[in-house]
């Protein structure tokens, strides 16, 4: 287990400056410094996105001076190595030892559902910067719980629903055997009008799909959408295009089975195809354009959607920060600030539902050439989905 | 389900079958000869992907990237063998189960600290696409090509194995380790020889199957554990048993996850099926296992009998 605290140097100004206000304000005080434990899966073969999102945190941290809200952040990471039991332990840590102000950075719902009893139960709010399970959009939403990233079926629903713009009749549907496999194909039916033709559960962590691209072939579908995460998506893709597929039949990915991790491994074969996302490297708005520029000047390498989403949720917690200045002990005033997200996200416009999940749009993107050789994904000019909330937020009994 | 799709099917079978036999071979091999449970073999198959990976951007060309792959892996798997292996053969299996993981962890963080988590391989251009096999039965050609060379490849082993002294040696030390020794068989050479080309053999399946799925750290682990499953449905040493028992686990898988879906859409309500079907799929291979242990507990062809 690897504990790396990255603590920021403060300069005394700003030392004396937040003292000066402490001795102002009377009833709760202005913390001293702003405590994050960040807790993410850093090694293994499903790193990358963990990486991605620590990265787009710390760069937001550093970008602010070492600060989130005018206050000292202190940033402790630490590497759940992909185990549901050890990111159990490490929230524990943080919260008990530790005694951090807020948690954030689990990439992979199984994970956080597991740990996330941890922070709820003990009063400590939970910043997830990438799962969103449908669960804790519905019944068992919490006050202290906010998604900065997309409710997980939402890019599915995009795609369900960009199928329909495109009059497609019949699609195939391809997903892992597993809860999320299940959540996100539900997600596209939700919101195709065609006929389905054929739907596949396949092996969470299968690599080769010779046997399915048969299947696929034989049915004969206008287009397939598959579900894949990580390394099953690079294959599948590979694997489709090298049976020929893509000739007859349109393939619609999820944005983060199309995004920057997996257009360098697959390569030329990615270009033309179609995702969906609520982010894309080429928005324009300040905020994003700043980010594009200050990360890959940072990390020479092209930022994912993941990376985007460690960004916005640094910037959530300043803003938060910021509006209570400092005072973190008055947790009523801390929730409202979050809920109100006074900060311009990379994403453009968005808002937090009562539920406490994003709405916002999204968007169709498809793979082009970066003018450089490499290729990057490029967003149509109008959202798929505008103003886009989630299907479970009427069972939410919260109403804030 | 017509003709064409089952043949397509049982191509799709064979070869992963074939691929799996490669990986078997040198672990059956290694498990029988030696007597030793080698955990580290999936880390030389990732070794070997990420060697070809690397010397195909070298030198720009597939082939002599493979080829200088396998090499380089035989040479590596020696070495291991020579420098650290040896001194687990006269330990317990849980000694050598415990430093052959321990090898693993350092395989996959020193290729991770060489190369990167992960690097890219594609097929050559030339076979990127599909070949129409028979008419309406388009085919990868790359697919083919892996075909190809695992029959070519079994049976160069065959050879090996059955007609040449050092294949007598070979089965003679699965078959009776002592006495092979005491008949003044080199078993020291022998062992170093057994573990390269069962670690080269590693190299041709990783570098051929790097294309198709991807080369990255930790893509040893997973396939290891079919591999321990056709060893054990063959035989424990026995190269005959590894290329039975690695096409019959790649046509029950194949076929579990094609053939079995559309019997179950037949026979049971479709809200039974969609949920049995994978359910069964996932487990066919080790439900398979079980029975061939039920009936012949040494595996189908046990060298030692």
């Amino acid at each position: 287990m690897t504990t790396r605290p990255v603590t920021f140097c403060l300069a005394a100004q700003s030392l004396t400056l937040s003292l000066a206000l402490s001795l102002l304000t009377v009833g709760a005080h202005a913390a001293d410094k702003v405590k994050i434990g960040f807790v993410s899966t850093l090694s293994g073969p499903s790193s990358a996105l963990g990486v991605d999102i620590r990265d787009g945190f710390l760069l937001a941290v550093k970008l602010n001076g070492g600060k989130l809200g005018n206050l000292p952040a202190e940033v402790l990471i630490s590497d759940d190595q992909f185990k549901p039991d050890v990111a159990k332990q490490l929230f524990e840590k943080n919260i008990k030892r530790d005694k951090v102000d807020f948690m954030t950075g689990v990439v992979f719902s199984n994970i956080m559902l597991a740990a996330l009893p941890e922070a709820l139960d003990n009063n400590t709010i939970y910043i997830s910067p990438n799962a969103a399970p449908s669960s804790i959009a519905g019944k068992d939403c919490n006050a202290l719980f906010f998604a900065v990233a997309w409710p997980n079926d939402a890019y599915h629903e995009a795609a369900g629903q960009y199928a329909n713009t495109r009059s497609l009749k019949s699609v195939y549907l391809v997903a892992p055997n597993y809860q999320a496999g299940k959540d996100s194909l539900t997600g596209f039916k939700r919101m195709f009008k065609g006929t389905i033709s054929g739907e596949n559960y396949t092996k969470l962590g299968q690599l080769d799909y010779a046997a399915e691209l048969a299947e696929i072939r034989a049915a004969k579908p206008q287009a397939v959408y598959a579900f894949l995460p990580g390394g099953m998506g690079i294959n599948f893709i590979k694997q489709f295009v090298g049976a020929g597929l893509g000739k007859d039949t349109t393939l619609l990915l999820p944005g983060f089975s199309a995004d920057q991790d997996v257009i360098e491994p697959v390569g030329g074969a990615m270009a033309g195809l179609f995702n969906t996302s609520h982010w894309s490297p080429d928005f324009t708005n300040p905020a994003n354009i700043k980010f594009m520029a200050e990360f890959q000047k940072e990390y020479k390498r092209v930022p994912t959607l993941y990376a985007s989403q460690g960004y916005d949720s640094a910037l959530l917690i300043d803003a938060a920060v910021r509006d209570t200045k400092g005072k973190l002990d008055d947790r009523k005033a801390v929730l409202t600030a979050l809920k109100a997200a006074h900060f311009d996200s990379v994403r453009g416009p968005f808002k937090f539902n009562t539920n406490q999940y994003p709405i916002q749009n999204y968007y169709v993107r498809t793979i082009g050439t970066d003018g450089k050789g490499g290729l990057i994904n490029k967003s149509f000019a109008e959202p798929i989905l505008k103003n886009h909330g989630d299907a479970y937020v009427q069972s939410c009994a919260m109403k804030r | 389900m017509s003709g064409l799709l089952i043949l397509e099917q049982s191509l799709n079978g064979l070869q992963f079958g074939l691929m799996l036999f490669l990986l078997a071979a040198g672990l059956t091999l290694v498990f029988g000869v030696m007597d030793m449970i080698n955990l580290a073999h999936g880390s030389l198959y990732m070794v070997g992907a990420f060697l070809a990976a690397w010397l195909v951007r070298l030198t720009g060309s597939f082939v002599l990237g493979v080829v200088g792959a396998v090499i380089l892996t035989g040479l590596f798997g020696m070495a291991l063998e020579a420098g650290l292996l040896r001194t687990l053969y006269a330990r317990d299996h849980l000694s050598q189960v415990l430093a052959t993981f321990a090898l693993i962890l350092i395989l996959n963080d020193g290729v991770k600290m060489l190369f990167g988590n992960d690097l890219p391989l594609s097929a050559p251009d030339a076979l990127a696409g599909p070949v129409e096999l028979l008419p309406g039965l388009p085919y990868p050609a790359y697919r083919l090509l892996i075909l190809g060379v695992g029959v070519a490849l079994a049976f160069l082993l065959y050879l090996l194995v059955q007609r040449t002294r050092m294949g007598a040696l070979v089965r003679a030390g699965a078959s009776n380790r002592e006495m092979a020794t005491a008949m003044g068989v080199d078993v020291k050479r022998l062992f170093t020889f057994v573990f390269g080309i069962g670690a080269a053999l590693c190299a041709v399946a990783g570098a051929l199957l790097g294309p198709l799925l991807a080369v990255q750290v930790g893509m040893g682990e997973n396939i290891l554990i079919t591999a321990f499953v056709v060893v054990v449905i063959g035989g424990i040493g026995s190269i005959r048993g590894a290329l039975i028992g690695a096409i019959l686990v790649g046509a029950i898988d194949t076929l579990g996850r094609t053939l079995l879906q559309h019997l179950f859409r037949e026979f049971l309500p479709p809200q039974w099926a969609s949920a049995a079907g994978p359910a069964v799929a996932s487990v066919a291979v080790y439900v398979f296992m079980a029975v061939v242990l039920a009936v012949k507990p040494q595996g189908l062809f046990p060298a030692r009998s």
